[in-house]
């Protein structure tokens, strides 16, 4: 239990390290950035302590918005995403998702990939929907929130596989 | 009452997500009016700390490049004093009092953002340096932006490339003026729109700062004329301008500090007090 809190405090400050030093610098052709900061959100214990998860999100994104100056639209779509990540869990891993002991962290299934691409989606379009607040900017919007996604799946999945606790 | 308190607690999850949904809602909200949110921004010291520290280390990457700049800048304005009739005469000072209307506050950006919507850029010279809110911002190439909030030690500064931004801009040539706004597609074009089709314009004129803005002293550099277009509505033209500047790479910043400012606003508050 207790290294478990301190493997999230852990998780919490690298990611979000990790994000402002170097995902934010990436720029991809001048606009995309991978959010895989999100990884915290994704790979909290499935059991564990929903209003700890809320809470944390929240002031995750709360930071993330001070970095980037973007008033609260990180804050907004990370916890949106941790309040309905019980429900992309059903959805991806089929009802009894709470008694098996679903490890993210792991190789990769259909299920688990699901379940990452539908948070990444999710989190993804408030995010850009909520930056721009101006609907004639939806193209732009959409194609941001495309580009971006595909980016950060493929950034979530290369650390997924690089912290992979090696246990056989 | 127990109901009340057994429905607390068994919705305890869903009230503080609503209640944090409310409160991040409102922070969005607020950040899209003008400068209201006063902590959540990079110019705090926790968040500029960081940045700086940053920037410390980026900073040897780009002195080769930083040099360069500050040469030709030094170049152009040796060139521009030896033109002077007489070179041991000093420029001569503005107002009758003898008081500079223009200082200038030299600072450094730690942290530059290009590639959403709303860009700001944070700079390390704050509130104690003098740097207030609406004081504008250029470098040696051209304009930069404009302050928006400032903390102890560090400053948020709008960036010309926010669609927020709206900043009153002439060509130079024949002194028709209109706004210079970005519409968010390029980092090296902005556009300049309502302009009065009686204004001949042509591909590579230069644009400058206005004469009517507080903010900026007249005549600074923006860019040259790309492309023109007339609006199908207001039969205004829109230009497309090329920057003078690299707003991706940006070292040194001046901060312009107008001093006779609060006094014009103040007048013209007066003013449309007077008229109601």
């Amino acid at each position: 239990m207790n290294s478990n809190v301190i493997g999230n405090i852990a998780r919490f400050i690298l990611l979000l390290a990790a994000q402002i030093l170097i995902f934010n610098r990436i720029e991809l052709f001048g606009f995309i950035n991978p959010f895989p900061y999100i990884l915290f959100i994704i790979l909290f214990p499935v059991n564990g302590n929903k209003t700890g998860l809320l809470l944390s999100s929240f002031f995750l994104g709360l930071l993330m918005d001070m970095f980037c100056n973007s008033g609260g639209v990180h804050a907004a779509s990370c916890i949106i995403l941790a309040y309905y990540r019980p429900a992309i869990f059903k959805f991806s891993f089929g009802l009894s998702y709470e008694y098996q002991t679903v490890k993210l962290n792991d190789s990769l299934t259909p299920e688990r990939f699901s379940f990452i691409l539908i948070a990444v989606v999710l989190h993804h379009s408030i995010l850009f929907l909520l930056e721009v607040f101006k609907l004639s900017f939806l193209w732009d919007i959409l194609l941001r929130t495309l580009l971006s996604t595909i980016f950060t799946l493929i950034t979530c999945i290369i650390i997924i596989y690089i912290i992979k606790p090696s246990k056989r | 009452m127990q109901q009340i308190f057994n429905f607390i607690l068994k919705n305890s999850n869903r009230l503080l997500f609503l209640l944090l949904l409310v409160v991040s809602l409102s922070l969005t909200i607020q950040s899209h009016s003008y400068h209201k949110s006063k902590v959540i921004s990079s110019a705090n010291f926790f968040t500029g700390g960081i940045y700086e520290k940053v920037n410390n280390i980026n900073e040897y990457f780009g002195l080769r490049a930083q040099n360069e700049e500050l040469a030709k800048e030094n170049a152009r304005l040796k060139s521009l004093l030896f033109n002077l009739k007489d070179t041991t005469k000093l420029p001569e000072i503005d107002t009758i009092k003898g008081v500079k209307k223009t200082d200038i506050i030299v600072s450094k950006v730690i942290h530059n953002s290009y590639s959403v919507f709303e860009n700001y850029l944070t700079i390390n010279n704050g509130s104690s340096s003098g740097i207030k809110p609406n004081m504008g911002v250029i470098n040696s190439a051209g304009i930069v932006g404009i302050v928006d909030k400032t903390s102890k030690n560090y400053a948020t500064v709008i960036s010309i490339l926010n669609v927020k931004s709206q900043i009153n801009a002439k060509i130079k040539k024949s002194n028709h003026f209109g706004s210079l706004i970005w519409n968010g597609k390029s980092t090296g074009f902005v556009q300049l729109i309502d302009v009065p089709r009686l204004a001949s314009v042509r591909k590579g004129d230069t644009i400058v700062t206005g004469d009517q803005s507080v903010i900026f002293p007249p005549n600074i550099g923006i860019g040259t004329i790309e492309n023109v277009y007339t609006e199908e509505e207001t039969n205004y033209y829109t230009l497309n301008i090329r920057l003078f500047n690299d707003m991706t790479n940006l070292g040194h910043v001046y901060v312009l500090k107008n001093k006779d400012a609060e006094e014009i606003l103040n007048l013209e508050k007066q003013s449309k007090k007077d008229e109601q």
